[in-house]
């Protein structure tokens, strides 16, 4: 549990060499790699676009301070080292030198505080609410930028990631509009490839970026991301050798066991650990029999989640135990009330409660067939223990309405965690978070001053065994509380040729993952 | 009446499709009975193989359900909306059509106009926006269908009573001072029966069939088994459980097939010219 946190980070001197693994063969230069994206993303600025696919694409092109592998430990990526002072107060970067944007003009500390302070600031809503614990960005020199904190801030450090806070450049974007500079279509960054051209429906062409900072890097000389709309025919393509690289969620689960059996098919559920997807059952905590513990807890027990991970997730990624993925920072186990499968105990508590087969409204997430065969079983579970359930099936819009509404009994989701708990796991739980009009918050409503004062505690203590007591007695609390039904902490998983190497050697996997791949 | 049922008996292949369609109503009617079992339960291992387990002898889906059952089931609803959207249908088709060709004029224009504003809107289409509006459920789609299968049923009915209007009957009617709507329901009408039946019987086909693509599409209601739904579930595996598709496919094969049989066969039997071919 301990190495899995930043414990001695506080105030050592980093200095590690690179991420990746070398293989024992060296690297083959050149080639292409053509890769799926699925769906075609609105824009790959990934300053302006933060959803899935534009991260995908956009990690290629743009870059953070810092990368981490799949424990979450930091590694230098355009700072090549950094320091943290004893107090957790203030973070101070060094700049790798002679770094060049894509134009040609020389990347300095003006854009680190240009981005942080002023582009991400104002497009990207995540990066806002971290940024808000930091009191000034200043840049001493050239290669120097150093951040003063307000008050500690545990996940600091975990910000400086491509997609979090990707470094956007001062000379083309300060003192326009940022949402509508023409620069967003044919974007500028620091990384391993350019853009090239994108073809609406087609494909996004990037090419190498062959005055790369990193010597020898990258190997291969261009991406094709390609758009293909249809599920079966993204199968075929990458069975008949026009696709090297199906990105996770871009086939059916139904269809990953079958391609991985298929000639030179390579599967992994690694690249996922940053993100730490959780998928969980919302319980709307305002009205009803959800509102009560007992039923949540008989829903929690009814709940065959070991049959979901093997029948619908190809037994990928963790079955869940608590709110905390299996990923994420600070979990721990040995804090958590567990509800494993046990019909009979359901029963017993719905007994006890008075259940008197009130219609629980069930608007289950319509991301694919995955998710309505998930919503089927679940239905019969709970029907099993005598639950009354309606399915309601709903498109991808209609869905977020009745989530952000609070039109339902219980749901199905999943989240990202980000990595740390005061990142992506507070959002749900935190009275302070509850709002109408999104599906990403506090959507079941619940609301304890106490969960609220820990996960409070738990984002500003210092060091980490302080965050960890507060974290800790969170875990323990919302399990107790049986505060939603969580599922499993899912791994989506990346399916390759082969003779695709080192593809996925980070913590966002192939976000970030084409600087050091080749193709043999 | 007799006449009628000889005439029928007489052709082979019509009859072929009254079994048929007499078993897939029993298999409906027995289903309960059958799979006392929700179809929707899991109850053995995902992707079993047809004929390997006694207990699921049409094997099992991606969930581990079992397929026979859900066949069963699913009969049940296919039947359930193929006829009762047809009865929507001609409760809004026969009016209108009936008050159009017996009224005629500016009441049959208006009528018409608004019989070819549905028309003109492609019928499958139309559901799916429909059916997307309202929710996917057994009433939406019964509705749905309903709705895109009422003005072939009105333009039918508005062109045989049009050929009635001019009889001697109905000018005696009228002499006789009925009211129009006594004229309509109780003279023309039962002069009109056959072709409605006709019809009736085929759009019970045309719905089945309606009802599988929308539940294709996902568009069917979610906690209803039906054939279509299976299909579409299997869309996705088809390559490693072909029959997930496949039995559904037969039974939505067979089943149409048989009820256009029967209705060729009403078609003829009702036919009072056929019945002198026949001599």
């Amino acid at each position: 549990m301990k190495a899995k946190l930043l414990g001695t980070l506080a105030t050592s001197l980093v200095l590690a060499a690179s991420v990746a693994v070398p293989a024992l063969a060296g690297p083959k230069e050149g080639g292409r790699a053509n890769v799926v994206i699925q769906p075609e993303p609105p824009g790959i600025m990934t300053g302006i676009v933060q959803n899935a696919p534009a991260q995908m694409v956009g990690g290629n092109i743009f870059e953070s301070l810092l990368r981490f592998d799949t424990e979450l430990k930091p590694h230098p990526q355009l700072a090549t080292s950094w320091e943290i002072s004893p107090d957790g107060l203030t973070y101070t970067f060094k700049l790798h030198p002679g770094v060049k944007w894509h134009d040609g003009k020389p990347f300095t500390s003006a854009d680190v505080v240009f981005s942080a302070d002023k582009f991400l600031r104002e497009t990207n809503p995540r990066t806002r609410a971290s940024l808000a614990h930091v009191e000034t960005i200043t840049a001493p020199d050239d290669l120097t930028v150093v951040f003063k904190l307000k008050e500690t801030f545990g996940p600091f450090i975990r910000m400086f990631e491509a997609g979090t806070l990707p470094m956007v450049p001062k000379h083309i974007y300060e003192g326009t509009d940022f949402k509508t500079n023409p620069a967003n279509n044919t974007p500028i960054g620091t990384g391993p490839f350019k853009f090239a051209e994108w073809v609406k429906g087609s494909h996004i062409r990037l090419v190498k970026n062959p005055d790369y900072y990193e010597k020898g890097l990258p190997h291969l000389d261009e991406i094709y991301w390609h758009v293909i709309p249809d599920a079966a025919a993204r199968s075929v393509a990458f069975e008949t050798g026009k696709i090297d690289i199906l990105p996770g969620g871009s086939v059916e689960n139904f269809d990953v066991a079958r391609l991985a059996k298929t000639k030179n098919a390579c599967i992994t559920d690694k690249g996922w650990e940053f993100f730490a997807p959780q998928a969980w059952l919302w319980f709307n905590h305002r009205q009803g029999v959800t509102a009560d513990a007992r039923f949540r807890k008989a829903v929690s027990y009814a709940i065959d989640r070991k049959f979901a991970h093997e029948a619908l997730w190809n037994g990928m990624g963790k079955v869940s135990t608590g709110p905390f993925a299996d990923s994420t920072a600070f979990r721990d186990e040995s804090a958590l009330v567990k509800y494993d499968y046990d019909p009979a105990k359901a029963k017993a508590l719905l007994k006890e409660m008075g259940y008197k087969g009130e219609v629980i409204r069930f608007p289950y997430m319509p991301y694919g067939e995955t998710w309505q065969r998930w919503a089927e079983a679940i239905k019969q579970n709970l029907e099993d223990v005598g639950i009354k359930v309606e399915l309601i099936a709903t498109d991808v819009a209609g869905w977020n309405k009745k989530m952000g509404d609070w039109d339902f009994d219980i749901s199905t989701t999943y989240l990202y965690q980000y990595g740390d708990p005061a990142l992506g796991v507070s959002r749900a739980y935190v009275s302070t978070n509850i709002a109408k009009g999104s599906p990403f918050n506090n959507v079941g409503g619940y609301a304890n001053p106490e969960v609220d004062k820990l996960f409070a505690e738990g984002a500003t203590a210092f060091p980490d065994s302080a965050r960890q007591k507060a974290y800790s007695a969170v875990q323990k609390k919302l399990s107790e509380d049986a505060v939603y039904a969580w599922l499993i902490d899912l791994k989506f998983p990346t399916i390759t040729h082969c003779n695709v190497k080192n593809l996925i050697t980070t913590g966002i996997g192939v976000n970030d993952g084409f600087k050091e791949a080749w193709i043999e | 009446m007799t006449g009628f049922w000889s005439r029928f008996r007489r052709r082979r292949i019509a009859m072929i499709g009254l079994i048929v369609v007499a078993l897939v109503v029993a298999v409906a009617i027995a289903a309960p009975y059958l799979y006392p079992q929700s179809p929707w339960k899991m109850v053995q291992r995902p992707f079993l193989p047809p004929f390997a387990n006694a207990l699921v002898p049409l094997g099992t889906d991606t969930l581990g359900r079992n397929v026979a059952s859900g066949l069963a089931h699913g009969a049940q609803v296919s039947l359930l909306i193929g006829i009762v959207s047809t009865l929507v249908a001609l409760a809004v088709g026969v009016p209108i059509g009936a008050i159009a060709g017996y009224f005629g004029g500016i009441v049959d224009d208006v009528l018409m106009r608004f019989t070819e504003f549905f028309q003109t809107v492609p019928s499958f289409a139309l559901a799916i926006v429909l059916v997307a509006i309202f929710q996917p459920s057994l009433t939406s789609v019964i509705a749905a269908i309903g709705v895109v299968g009422w003005p072939p049923v009105a333009r039918l009915v508005r062109g045989e009573v049009l050929a009635q209007r001019r009889r001697e009957y109905v000018e005696a009617a009228i002499l006789a001072g009925q009211s129009n709507f006594t004229i309509i329901t109780r003279q023309i009408l039962p002069n009109v029966v056959s072709p409605i039946v006709v019809l009736a019987s085929l759009m019970v086909a045309t719905a089945i069939l309606l009802e599988s693509s929308l539940s294709f599409l996902g568009l069917g209601d979610p906690s209803v088994m039906s054939w279509g739904y299976m299909i579409g579930a299997a869309r996705t595996v088809v390559r490693q459980a072909w029959w997930l598709s496949f039995f559904p496919g037969v039974a939505i094969l067979i089943t149409v097939l048989a009820i256009n049989l029967v209705g060729e066969g009403l078609a003829e039997a009702l036919d009072p010219r056929s019945s002198r071919d026949h001599h």
